[in-house]
């Protein structure tokens, strides 16, 4: 994880399109300015990036389903609880599942888990659009390769 | 479910999701002008319709349509419009 370039999602370790599910692993940074500020002295990861992690997981679950025809916007998070801290190095698997897929949304539940304890769980509606901008499209395609999305899923988008 | 059935439930789903009263909602108002959801409300709404009805809402078509000219925006904003073309949806799922 690079926290402070918003890169929460290190690998994604399984995906299932037809059962619409995702699991993702990643990685708390040892170090991260984040972690300085949050908290000094006892750094812990922000919940509200716990929740943007679970959002991009599931992210790139609602994508992968679109074949990355559009993009995936966060719009609503509901139900979201931190249940224990989570620190710097700490390995971190998040499963999302969607529950819903709607025309132009989608709906999902999420959670993290570390040493197969549940650590934060939360509830994600997306709205999907059309790509704002190419340059978007470009980058985000560039993280999707990083991120272990199969090519073929992109190949037709 | 018939047509009026079908607006009831709209209306109910309206009414508790964005917090209207229930009895300002008629056949007649506007989604937008007249009850002022705005769209991420109208997400919610929308999730609610597909999961009580087993449908998918074509939200984007629709959307499209009327940007285009070719539908008012009556057709699928004003709820009796709206529970008629639930009811169609309903209807060609079987």
């Amino acid at each position: 994880m690079r926290l402070e370039y918003f890169q929460m999602v290190d690998r994604i370790a399984a995906m299932d399109l037809a059962a619409r599910t995702i699991v993702v692993d990643c990685t708390l940074p040892q170090e991260s300015p984040i972690f300085e500020g949050h908290f000094p002295g006892y750094p812990i990861l922000p919940g509200v990036l716990m929740i943007e992690t679970i959002a991009q997981a599931g992210g790139w679950l609602v994508m992968a389903g679109l074949r990355f025809r559009q993009m995936a916007f966060l719009a609503k998070v509901s139900e979201a609880k931190m249940r224990s801290f989570l620190t710097p190095g700490q390995v971190i698997q998040v499963e999302a599942t969607q529950e819903h897929d709607g025309s132009g949304y989608a709906v999902l539940s999420g959670r993290i888990r570390s040493g197969g304890k549940l650590v934060a769980e939360a509830g994600i509606t997306y709205r999907v659009m059309d790509f704002p901008n190419p340059a978007l499209r470009a980058g985000l395609f560039e993280v999707a390769r990083r991120v272990g999305v199969p090519e073929e899923l992109l190949a037709d988008a | 479910m018939s047509d009026s059935a079908t607006y009831e439930k709209v209306a109910d789903i309206i009414s508790e999701i964005c917090g209207i009263d229930r009895a300002t909602i008629t056949p007649q108002s506007h989604a937008i002008n007249d009850l002022g959801i705005d769209s991420l409300d109208f997400l919610d709404v929308a999730f609610a319709i597909d999961k009580a009805f087993g449908i998918k809402m074509p939200l984007e078509q629709w959307t499209q349509e009327v940007n285009q000219g070719g539908v008012s925006g009556e057709e699928y904003f004003v709820l009796e419009g709206l529970a008629r073309n639930i009811d169609k949806l309903v209807a060609a799922k079987g």
